[in-house]
């Protein structure tokens, strides 16, 4: 159905705008980014060099690896918690509930992120304060009152508003996939509730859950807010330091420095999900 | 089957836990918009405009909403400008490096801003664009180019490939076959993109923060006033923006669903 060959004017007028804006300001930044982690600093302005310097310096400092093992271990731990908190909720969203109220359901889940993720971080600190509501209501219970605000607890409930809504997303669109026959089957061989979930309907949504943790991963792994504001800041994140050296002084090519160690570890761990995620179907 | 019911309401009131957790932060905040106390606790105080008043007197906040629109309208005519030629070659065209080309189209939202914050920042002020409004437009603009790409796309996939076609076969030439059969077919989904991509301009801080100099967008001006105490200025300031944001969203989704109820001709 096409009537002239490829390379026409016309074709082109589609095909270049993306090609022309995504290398000029999406690829060129990440480039001149990964080329400035070798540039100097003299005299407070940086020079263009080729120096191994900054790496050198990053990675012989105490500091940048306990920001490192914090920062995986954190996006490690919000990954679990997230997967575990929400597949109850997808489950029921996928086996349970109608095809519209799912829908709606869904809808709803999305509205979070067009609210300001900002806004939503200031509420969870007046939530979480010594003073707060969370300690009010526990209050009432008898229990705390509790400090949440500047520990890892904080930092994490951070990363649930941030993650949890899109994790539930992926996890029941997914199940909701599953073919229904096979959970029939299931029930007919005499297996329960759990061993069905245990041996057919995790298996069969694997890719799912698997994508919704790798999501959860990547944006744990890349926020700077929670950790900053909920969790005190101390210690850093990766993300906290790259503010902190970019945002006061000159010291941009160490920020690179940080900010590639962290593309090549989240390109290590997605290209390992995936293709774990897709390798052999469960037998 | 007592315990089955048992287990379908224990896990009917964890669904509504869920979703208590995601709407609670949201309902707080407005509801303290209008709470006379400074530090936000329980029992509430008396109902006041106070911190809408101090927001809407403040002239900051108008510079920043004039920033934000201006740049959420530019970037969202040109991502969504982008992500039609986008979705038009995907849906048309079948060539070499397609994959490498669809790869490059759609890979900026898995990179986390914080990382495209430095990074643009850094080429930004290499080639003597940094600090401007604009920088935030061209920068917005890469981020939301691709949302704009999906939602088309979407649209597209649901045109007959024949309707095209038909009108070469009807002499109509490329671009008029364009005009008049592509584009008002996918124009819910312009429209759609257009709202989508303004609301995720809206909202984007960080890089907003990063490439900005001096010019301030609403969430880099949150970003500012969170820095310093508990100010419930941020929550008059934040239910503004939810306004915003999900009126946008809202026309986006009817037009989407409109889409779907549309004949597929």
């Amino acid at each position: 159905m096409k009537p002239r060959h490829n390379m026409d004017i016309y074709a082109l007028t589609w095909r270049l705008p993306v090609l022309v804006w995504q290398t000029l300001f999406f690829i060129a930044p990440l480039v001149f980014m990964i080329a400035m982690s070798f540039f100097l600093v003299k005299n407070y302005r940086m020079v263009e060099a080729f120096e191994l310097v900054n790496w050198m310096k990053m990675f012989s400092r105490d500091y940048f690896w306990d920001s490192y093992v914090l920062s995986l271990g954190l996006a490690a731990l919000a990954t679990i918690c997230a997967t575990a908190l929400a597949f109850p909720a997808s489950y029921a969203l996928a086996f349970m509930v109608s095809d519209n109220i799912r829908r709606w359901a869904i809808f709803f889940l999305i509205i979070p992120y067009f609210t300001s993720y900002l806004v939503r971080i200031f509420s969870w600190y007046v939530l979480l304060a010594e003073a707060g509501i969370a300690n009010g209501v526990l209050g009432y219970l008898g229990l705390g009152p509790f400090t949440m605000l500047n520990t890892a607890f904080a930092t994490i409930v951070g990363y649930m508003a941030l993650t949890l809504p899109l994790v539930v997303i992926l996890q029941t669109l997914s199940m909701a996939n599953i073919d229904r026959s096979l959970i029939e089957a299931a029930h007919n061989l005499g297996a329960g509730r759990l061993r069905t979930i245990v041996s057919v309907v995790v298996p069969a949504g694997k890719v799912g859950l698997i994508v919704g943790a790798l999501f959860c991963f990547i944006l744990s792994f890349g926020d700077f807010v929670s950790p900053y504001y909920l969790g005190g800041s101390k210690p850093p994140t990766l993300t906290i330091l790259i503010t902190d050296t970019t945002k006061s002084g000159q010291q941009w090519p160490r920020a690179a420095v940080v900010a590639v160690t962290m593309m090549a570890t989240l390109m290590v761990i997605a290209y390992s999900a995936i293709r774990y995620a897709y390798n052999r179907r469960q037998p | 089957m007592r315990r089955d019911r048992l287990v379908t309401w224990l896990l009917r009131i964890y669904l509504a836990l869920i979703f208590l957790f995601v709407f609670v932060p949201i309902a707080t905040s407005m509801v303290f918009s209008f709470n006379s106390d400074r530090f936000p606790s329980l029992p509430l105080g008396g109902f006041t405009w106070h911190w809408y008043d101090m927001v809407y007197k403040d002239p900051d906040t108008w510079e920043a909403i004039r920033t934000s629109l201006l740049v959420a309208l530019t970037s969202s005519v040109l991502a969504t400008f982008i992500g039609f030629c986008t979705a038009y070659t995907d849906f048309r065209y079948r060539f070499r490096f397609k994959g490498a080309y669809l790869a490059l189209a759609l890979l900026p939202p898995t990179i986390p801003l914080i990382i495209l914050a430095l990074a643009m920042l850094a080429w930004f002020s290499k080639i003597g664009i940094s600090g401007r409004v604009g920088s935030i437009i061209v920068a917005h603009t890469v981020l939301c180019a691709p949302f704009a790409m999906a939602v088309i796309r979407l649209r597209l996939q649901q045109m007959d490939r024949d309707l095209e076609s038909a009108a070469w076969n009807l002499g109509a030439n490329e671009l008029a076959a364009m005009r008049h059969v592509v584009i008002p077919f996918t124009l819910p989904s312009i429209i759609s993109a257009l709202c989508l991509t303004m609301a995720v301009s809206f909202d984007e801080f960080m890089i907003a923060w990063f490439v900005s100099g001096l010019n301030k967008t609403v969430p880099v001006m949150i970003l500012e006033i969170l820095q310093g105490n508990v100010d419930p200025r941020i929550n008059a300031i934040g239910s503004f923006v939810f306004a915003v944001t999900v009126t946008l969203v809202v026309v986006a989704q009817l037009l989407f669903s409109a889409k779907t109820t549309t004949t597929r001709s």
